[in-house]
């Protein structure tokens, strides 16, 4: 069958160009390893100085979690301030505590802050106070930054490399004069697209079961579901990839301008991913994000990882998926008739 | 020459993008089992001419018959070989699998298609490399896979585009020579050129300037018509005469 002479072609290409099937496969677990080592690495310790505050009190204060640093007079204080040695410091005005903040990096004030307004004086109030008991509905007290983040950085991966990869492999086909050379042959318009998605799609199961069997099993990333429903979500992510890199390909003229589409498709999808809160997004841009099918991958696969869910939370995302590349794979046939009418 | 049934004809065929004509009012014959040179500079729409016969253009106006039906027509692509102006090949993929490729596009498979290919490739005398990356061939080299492409599906009519470009005379010689045998076989060969000496090995030669058709007729009749010694006098006065 013609289909699975152009898929057996594709899948020899990929195999013969041994430098981007690694770059398919080591980039993403590099970056997935880098992002792991970066967020769970170990809380910040700030450093706070006081100043002129009574040794009675300090020795009461349950100092734990910061580093501090005593000062006589106010000057010295923030002399250290301004060179970075302390984040902020306490001192009393009128017996009342004040706090001075470094303040230009604003995760660094942001853990300053939380350390000072927690209950400063130990034994106080504490005793009789009521622990409170917190459960979770997803997730745990464990789950760091890096499991909520995971599941859109691996469906953002396989869209990214999927994309470029298959839209600059169609450019060259274009430029070569091999997508002549093809229609001047019996391959009907949609054998050409759908040799294209097997290509690829087989290519794309093997690497995104390997990226996430990584991100799961070494890495440790958080997953509450099945790993058959996150091998479906990135499936259909790279089939969408997929279509739209090749449907994209027709628009650029060379290598360089492919690429080109990369601030312009590729990364603005990660805003409207749910890596950022999308209900703090401005209203003027929000409305972008179910035009963008990252958005629906990385809803699904967050609602598989990190919260267990299965089938009936997640078919509208993969209908969404699928919808997206019926939509492209039917443009791109449409497409085609540039270069042949039959 | 006898005359055979007619296999390709091009009937009042016009191809303008925009305000450029590039193909005007075209009208050829072509018969069965010639060899049929287009001659003319590089620009004159050759190129575009040979791409009406194989489906992938179609005329601004006119039509074009193939074996007596209308181009561009699915059923008949089986029936057509082409070798475009570039070399159309999978640079990372060795000569045998660009071979294997192209002729399970056209269906062939298994023993058939071994054999097709070891055939072809001993035709453009490239057995010695079928294993050999096609981006370690020179540049005649791939010319002859090009062409080896081409005929792996042992096609009715050729369209060679420009298929001697870049291949020294002893090489050119023979590649001749495998035209004139596909031609005892009843192929019918259309091959655009704007080397000159390759138009006197043609049966029967098409001169084409500015999109125009100026002459049609065997070499011998366009010497004579025009009173000179060589293609390349008569067509000085075809594209003269037309000023």
């Amino acid at each position: 069958m013609r289909v699975f002479a152009l898929t057996i072609r594709i899948l020899r290409q990929i195999v013969r160009d041994k430098r981007t099937m690694g770059l398919l496969i080591v980039a993403p677990i590099l970056v997935l390893t880098m992002l792991h080592l970066v967020f769970n690495g170990e809380e910040y310790t700030p450093k706070i100085g006081f100043v002129d505050v009574p040794d009675t009190i300090v020795d009461q204060m349950d100092v734990d979690g910061a580093a501090i640093t005593k000062y006589s007079d106010e000057k010295s204080a923030q002399a250290d301030l301004g060179e970075q040695i302390i984040d902020g410091y306490v001192y009393f005005e009128n017996n009342a505590p004040a706090i001075v903040l470094e303040g230009s990096d604003p995760s660094v004030a942001g853990a300053t802050m939380k350390w000072l307004q927690q209950p400063m004086l130990s034994g106080q109030e504490n005793s009789n106070a009521p622990t409170l008991k917190i459960d979770y509905l997803h997730g745990s007290s464990e789950m760091g930054m890096f499991d909520y983040f995971g599941p859109v950085l691996l469906g953002f991966f396989v869209f990214f490399f999927v994309f470029l990869i298959a839209g600059v492999s169609f450019l060259r086909e274009r430029t070569t004069g091999t997508l002549e050379r093809l229609l001047a042959s019996p391959l009907r318009k949609w054998e050409i697209v759908m040799g294209y998605v097997l290509g690829f799609g087989i290519f794309t199961m093997i690497q995104s079961t390997i990226i996430a069997a990584y991100a799961i099993y070494v890495l440790g990333m958080m997953m509450d579901g099945a790993f058959g429903y996150v091998l479906l979500i990135t499936l259909l992510l790279a089939l969408t990839a997929l279509t739209l890199g090749i449907l994209l390909s027709s628009f650029a003229n060379n290598e360089l301008q492919m690429m080109q589409f990369i601030p312009i498709i590729v990364i603005p999808q990660i805003f409207f991913s749910g890596l950022f809160n999308l209900e703090t997004i401005s209203e003027w841009l929000s409305w972008i994000g179910p035009f963008t099918p990252l958005y629906y991958a990385a809803d699904a696969l967050r609602d598989i990882m990190v919260r267990g869910y299965g089938w009936s939370a997640i078919y509208m995302d993969i209908l969404a998926l699928v919808g997206f590349s019926l939509l492209f794979i039917a443009i791109n046939i449409l497409a085609l008739r540039k270069y042949r009418k039959i | 020459m006898e005359q055979s049934n007619i296999c390709v004809s091009i009937r009042h065929v016009s191809k303008s993008y925009k305000k450029h004509h590039v193909l005007q009012n075209i009208n050829l014959d072509i018969f069965e089992g010639e060899i049929f040179g287009l001659l003319g500079p590089s620009g004159a729409g050759k190129t575009t001419l040979v791409k009406q016969l194989t489906g992938l253009d179609t005329p601004t106006s006119g039509e074009s018959y193939v074996f007596q039906k209308k181009m561009p027509s699915l059923q008949l692509i089986n029936s057509i070989g082409y070798m475009a102006q570039s070399d159309a090949l999978y640079e990372d993929l060795s000569a045998k699998e660009n071979l294997q490729f192209f002729s399970s596009l056209y269906g062939l498979k298994g023993e058939q298609q071994t054999r097709r290919i070891a055939e072809v490739m001993e035709l453009v005398q490239l057995t010695d490399a079928l294993n050999k990356l096609v981006s370690n061939y020179s540049g005649g080299m791939k010319r002859r896979l090009s062409l080896a492409i081409a005929l792996l599906h042992e096609p009715k009519i050729l369209i060679l585009d420009e298929p001697t470009v870049g291949i020294d005379p002893v090489l050119r010689k023979s590649i001749w020579e495998a035209f004139y045998e596909l031609k005892q076989n009843g192929t019918t060969i259309i091959v655009t050129t704007h080397v000159m000496d390759e138009a006197d090995k043609c049966d029967r030669l098409g001169l084409i300037r500015d999109g125009q058709l100026i002459a049609v007729g065997t070499p011998d009749e366009l010497k004579e018509a025009t009173n000179s010694s060589t293609i390349e006098e008569a067509f000085l006065v075809y594209g003269g005469a037309k000023k």
